[in-house]
C-alpha cells in the first residue's frame, strides 16, 4: 500500500444544523499506516466530522475521497462495507453472545442455511490471535473486561476489511493497564498499514500514540501538526485559542479576606441538618458575598448536601436559618421564595427542557416563581435574554432556536442565565464546568468572583480541586457522606493538603 | 416556500385539503355553502358541525399530552356528563324551561370537572401512570353512566336542549360556536399566560422543571380537570344533538380519535411542545374523513378498514423520518458528487 497517498481526504467540509455551524471548510487528511489525532475541546467539531465521514449526517459542504474515489455514505452500515469502519466508546455489541458470535453477526458463515458454528469460531479463533488477542472466542463477550470488549469491537471491524479505523474515545472508561493493552493492539494494526483516527481528551494518550494531530476549534480547522514537532503546551493553546489568559488574571486577583466576610450575620445556617441515607447532618454557614467550595470525591455527598440547601430532598434532621429566620424547605419552591438558586450537576436530565428554545429555558424559572398567571411581558423577556446572552458569551447568540443545538458549555450558560435572572442571594454550582470546554470554564470562574464581589453567597461544588482552591473562601470536605472538615482557604492549603483530608477523613 | 413547506402544520393542512379535494369527484356540490332561513347548509359546514366534539376532547387532550400523560376516560367523561344533564331535564316538569337546561349542563359539566380532578389526583398526588389512572375512570365512568341511566335510554323533548347540539345562532350551529370560543379561550389562557410554556417545561422534563420550580402537581391536576370540562362540554353536545343520552354509546372509543388528532396536529405523544392549531385540524381530518367514507358509499363492513389506511398514509405524510427516507430513494439513481472546492482556500 502507498503510504505517500492520503487514503481518505475530506477537504471544504461544512456542516450546519438549525441555528448553527458546527463545521466550517475543514479539511482532513489520514494516511495509511499512521494513528491521526483528532483533538479540540466541546463543540468544536470532532464527533461532527466524524459522523459525517461515516453518512449518519449528511454532508452540507465539501467532498470526501476514500483511496482517490469520490464518496458519500449514507450511513454508518454503508461506511463500514466500504472500510471505515467506528468503534464507539460505548461498545457497540452484544453482550449476551459469544465473542464469535459477536465478531461475524450479520455475516455469519452459513452451511445447508444453518449457521456453521465451528467455521465461525475457527475464523474468530483466528482472527484474535492474529491480533494478540488471548482469549477464548466461545466465551460470552460480558466475560471480559471493557477494554477486551473494545478490542473485539476493532477485530471485528478489521474482520470487515477495514481500511480506516475511527476510535471515537475508546480509552475513557479504562485503566492504565488496559490503555496499554490497546495501544499495543493500535500499534499493531498501524504497522499492518491501517488508518486509525484517535478522537480523546487525554492529551498524554495522545502523545503516546499518535503520529499526526489535527485540531479543531469552533467547528474550523485550526491546523494539521506532526506530533513531535507540537509541544504540549502548544497543543493546549491551539486547542483552546487565548483564553488561557483569562484564567491567568484570575489568579492574581486577590480575594476579600474570610474573617471579613465571616464577621456579620450569616444569610444561610444549617444546624445539624441531615438526611440519612443520603448526608449525615453538618453545619455549615454561607455569608453575604463569601464563595464556600465543596470538595470531596464522586458520591461523597456533595450534591446530596446542596440538594438540601435548596430543598430539593427534604431533611430529616436539623435545622436551618436563612436569615436568622428558621425555615423549612419543603420543595424548591419554598427554598426559591427565600432567593436560593440551584444550578445542578446534571444538565440533561435535571437542567435543560432540550424542546423549549433557549429564551424559553432562561426564563423558566423566573417564570416559574411568578406563578403561571403574571407572565413575563415578552419584551422584558427578551431583554433580559439579551443581556444574558452577552455578558455570558452564549452561542449561537439567537435565543429562538432550541437549546439542544447548542454545545455542553452554551447549555451550561444557558442554564446558568436561568438562575441569575432569578436574582438569587445564595448560588449553588454543581459542577458548573464538568464537561465543558476550557474557555467556556474560565468565564464561569471569573464570572463567580465577580457575583461574590456583588454580594452574592455561593455555594461551589467541583470535583477539580484546583478550581475549587481557586474560587473559594472557605473549604467543607466530605467523605462518605459526611464533612469532615472546613478550612479557611489560606495560602497553606493547597490540592495536597485537601487531599490528605480526603484520604484521612481528617482536618 | 421552504418556509411554508417547513412550517410544522403544512403537512396537516396538505392532507386535509386533498381530503376535502377528493370529496369533488364523489359528490360535485361538495364545496356549496347555501343560506337557508338564515342557516348556514352544506357538506363543509356539517364537516364543522360534526367535529365539534371531537375538537374539544381533543383540545384537553393535547393540554395533557403535553404534561406527558393521556386520558383515556374522555368517552366514559362525555356519557357520564351527557346522561346526568338528560336525566335532570328529564326530571322536570317543564323540560324546555331555560333554566332547567342551564342547570343540566352546569350539573353535567360540573361533575366531568369532577371527574377530571379525580384523574388529576391520580396523576399527580398519587403517582400512577397516566394510561393506568384514566383506564380506571375509562372503565368505571361508564358504569358511573349506565347507573345514571339506569341502564335505559333516556330520552328528553327539550328544544333549548336540543339547541346545544343541533340548533344555530347567527346563521353557524351552536355547537361549532361553543367549539370555536372554548378553543379561543384556551389559546389565549396558554399562549397570553405562562401557561403553555410551564405545562411545555413539565412535559418536557419534569425533574427539571421541578427543580426550576414549577409547580408541576397543581399544573398536571389542573389540566385533567380541564381535560373533565372539555370531555363534559362534548357530552352535553352529543346528547342534545340526538335529544337522547345512551351510556354505552354517547363518546364510545371518541378517546382513540382524539389522540389521533392530537398526534396528527403535530404534538409528541413523548409530551413537551403541543399545538392546539394543529389538534384543530387534526380533528376537522378525521371527521372529513369520516364524512368522505360515508358519502363515497363505501360498503359499510369495509370502512373500519378503508379509515385505517387512510390514517397510516396521513401518518407516514407526516412523519419527517419517513420524508427523508423517500427523499433519498428518489435521489439513489444519482449519487451527489462532490462540490468542487478550491483545496488553497480552505488552508
Amino acid at each position: 500500500m502507498d503510504r505517500t497517498q492520503p487514503i481518505l481526504t475530506m477537504s471544504g467540509v461544512g456542516k450546519r444544523f438549525p441555528g448553527v455551524i458546527a463545521l466550517r471548510d475543514v479539511d482532513f487528511r489520514l494516511f495509511p499506516g499512521e494513528v491521526h489525532a483528532l483533538l479540540g475541546e466541546n463543540g468544536a467539531g470532532k464527533s461532527t466530522l466524524i459522523k459525517v465521514l461515516t453518512g449518519v449526517y449528511e454532508i452540507d459542504e465539501g467532498s470526501i475521497e476514500l483511496a482517490g474515489e469520490p464518496v458519500l455514505f449514507r450511513g454508518p452500515a454503508q461506511a463500514q462495507q466500504a472500510g471505515v469502519s467506528t468503534v464507539y466508546q460505548e461498545v457497540n455489541l452484544c453482550p449476551n453472545l459469544s465473542v464469535a458470535e459477536n465478531i461475524s453477526i450479520g455475516r455469519e458463515p452459513r452451511r445447508f442455511g444453518l449457521i456453521d458454528f465451528r467455521r465461525m469460531r475457527a475464523h474468530a479463533t483466528k482472527l484474535l490471535q492474529s491480533l494478540g488477542i488471548d482469549i477464548d472466542s466461545g466465551s460470552p463477550l460480558a466475560a471480559h473486561s471493557i477494554a477486551v470488549q473494545q478490542m473485539v469491537a476493532i477485530a471485528r471491524a478489521v474482520d470487515i476489511s477495514a481500511k480506516v479505523l475511527i476510535l471515537d474515545e475508546p480509552t475513557s472508561s479504562l485503566d492504565a493497564g488496559e490503555v496499554e493493552q490497546l495501544f499495543r493492539l493500535v500499534r499493531r494494526l498501524r504497522d499492518q498499514g491501517l488508518a486509525i483516527v484517535f478522537v480523546t481528551h487525554f492529551l498524554d494518550q495522545v502523545y503516546a500514540i499518535a503520529d499526526r494531530i489535527t485540531v479543531l476549534r469552533n467547528g474550523t480547522l485550526v491546523g494539521e501538526y506532526r506530533t513531535a514537532d507540537l509541544p504540549q503546551r502548544d497543543l493546549v493553546e491551539k486547542m483552546i485559542g487565548q483564553d488561557l489568559r483569562t484564567l491567568k488574571s484570575l489568579e492574581e486577583q486577590r480575594k476579600p479576606v474570610l474573617r471579613e466576610l465571616e464577621a456579620g450575620e450569616p444569610l444561610i445556617a444549617a444546624d445539624q441538618l441531615g438526611r440519612s441515607g443520603a448526608i449525615a447532618p453538618f453545619s455549615l454557614t454561607i455569608h453575604k458575598g463569601e464563595v464556600v467550595g465543596l470538595a470531596g470525591l464522586l458520591g461523597s455527598g456533595r450534591s446530596e448536601l446542596a440538594r438540601l440547601l435548596f430543598g430539593a430532598d427534604r431533611a430529616d434532621t436539623g435545622r436551618l436559618q436563612i436569615d436568622g429566620n428558621p425555615v423549612t424547605l419543603r420543595g424548591p419552591r419554598t427554598a426559591m421564595a427565600q432567593d436560593v438558586a440551584y444550578l445542578s450537576e446534571n444538565r440533561r436530565a435535571d437542567g435543560l427542557i432540550d424542546d423549549l428554545s433557549v429564551r424559553e429555558n432562561i426564563i423558566l424559572a423566573l417564570q416559574a416563581d411568578r406563578g403561571w398567571t403574571r407572565p413575563v411581558p415578552r419584551r422584558r423577556q427578551d431583554e433580559l435574554v439579551e443581556r444574558y446572552v452577552k455578558a455570558l458569551h452564549i452561542r449561537p447568540a439567537d435565543p429562538e432556536i432550541p437549546v439542544r443545538n447548542l454545545s455542553g458549555g452554551n447549555q451550561q450558560k444557558v442554564l446558568l442565565a436561568r438562575w441569575l435572572i432569578t436574582e438569587p442571594r445564595l448560588l449553588i454550582l454543581d459542577e458548573p464546568t464538568r464537561g465543558i470546554d476550557v474557555g467556556a470554564k474560565a468565564e464561569i470562574q471569573k464570572l463567580v468572583v465577580e457575583l461574590a464581589d456583588g454580594g452574592m453567597a455561593v455555594l461551589f461544588i467541583s470535583a477539580e480541586l484546583e478550581e475549587v482552591l481557586r474560587l473559594s473562601h472557605k473549604i467543607a470536605v466530605l467523605r462518605d457522606r459526611v464533612v469532615v472538615a472546613q478550612l479557611a482557604n489560606t495560602d497553606d492549603v493547597d490540592a495536597d493538603r485537601i487531599m490528605t483530608v480526603i484520604a484521612s477523613g481528617a482536618g | 416556500m421552504t418556509a411554508i413547506l417547513r412550517h410544522r402544520l403544512f403537512w396537516p393542512v396538505l392532507a386535509l385539503v386533498l381530503l376535502l379535494l377528493s370529496n369533488l369527484v364523489f359528490t360535485p356540490g361538495f364545496f356549496t355553502v347555501e343560506l337557508r332561513q338564515g342557516h348556514l347548509y352544506g357538506s363543509l359546514i356539517d364537516i364543522l358541525r360534526l367535529s365539534s366534539p371531537l375538537i374539544l376532547v381533543a383540545l384537553g387532550m393535547t393540554l395533557v399530552i403535553a404534561t406527558g400523560g393521556i386520558d383515556l376516560s374522555v368517552g366514559s367523561v362525555m356519557a357520564v356528563s351527557g346522561a346526568l344533564a338528560c336525566l335532570h331535564i328529564s326530571g322536570q316538569p317543564d323540560q324546555g324551561a331555560l333554566s332547567t337546561v342551564l342547570t343540566a349542563c352546569a350539573l353535567g359539566v360540573g361533575l366531568a370537572i369532577l371527574l377530571g380532578a379525580w384523574n388529576g389526583f391520580l396523576v399527580a398526588v398519587v403517582g400512577l401512570q397516566p394510561i393506568i389512572a384514566t383506564l380506571i375512570l375509562m372503565v368505571a365512568g361508564r358504569g358511573l353512566a349506565q347507573l345514571i341511566t339506569k341502564g335505559q335510554i333516556i330520552t328528553v323533548n327539550s328544544p333549548a336542549y336540543r339547541f346545544i347540539g343541533a340548533g344555530y345562532w347567527l346563521t353557524f350551529p351552536f355547537a361549532v360556536i361553543i367549539a370555536a370560543v372554548v378553543v379561543a379561550l384556551t389559546v389565549v389562557l396558554t399562549r397570553r399566560t405562562a401557561l403553555g410554556l410551564l405545562v411545555e417545561a413539565v412535559g418536557g422534563n419534569p425533574r427539571a422543571s421541578r427543580l426550576a420550580g414549577v409547580g408541576s402537581r397543581r399544573l398536571t391536576w389542573g389540566v385533567y380537570a380541564f381535560t373533565g370540562l372539555c370531555a363534559g362540554i362534548a357530552g352535553l353536545m352529543a346528547t342534545a344533538n340526538v335529544s337522547s343520552a345512551d351510556g354505552n354509546a354517547v363518546g364510545n372509543l371518541i378517546e382513540l380519535n382524539a389522540i389521533l388528532a392530537v398526534v396528527i396536529g403535530g404534538t409528541s405523544l413523548a409530551g413537551g411542545r403541543f399545538s392546539i392549531a394543529g389538534t384543530v385540524i387534526g380533528a376537522l381530518l378525521i371527521q372529513t374523513l369520516d364524512t368522505t367514507i360515508y358519502t363515497t358509499g363505501i360498503p359499510a363492513e369495509t370502512t373500519q378498514l378503508f379509515k385505517a389506511l387512510v390514517v397510516i398514509v396521513i401518518c407516514l405524510v407526516q412523519s419527517p423520518a419517513f420524508r427523508s427516507k423517500v427523499a433519498r430513494l428518489r435521489r439513489r439513481p444519482r449519487p451527489r458528487l462532490a462540490a468542487p472546492v478550491n483545496a488553497e482556500a480552505s488552508t
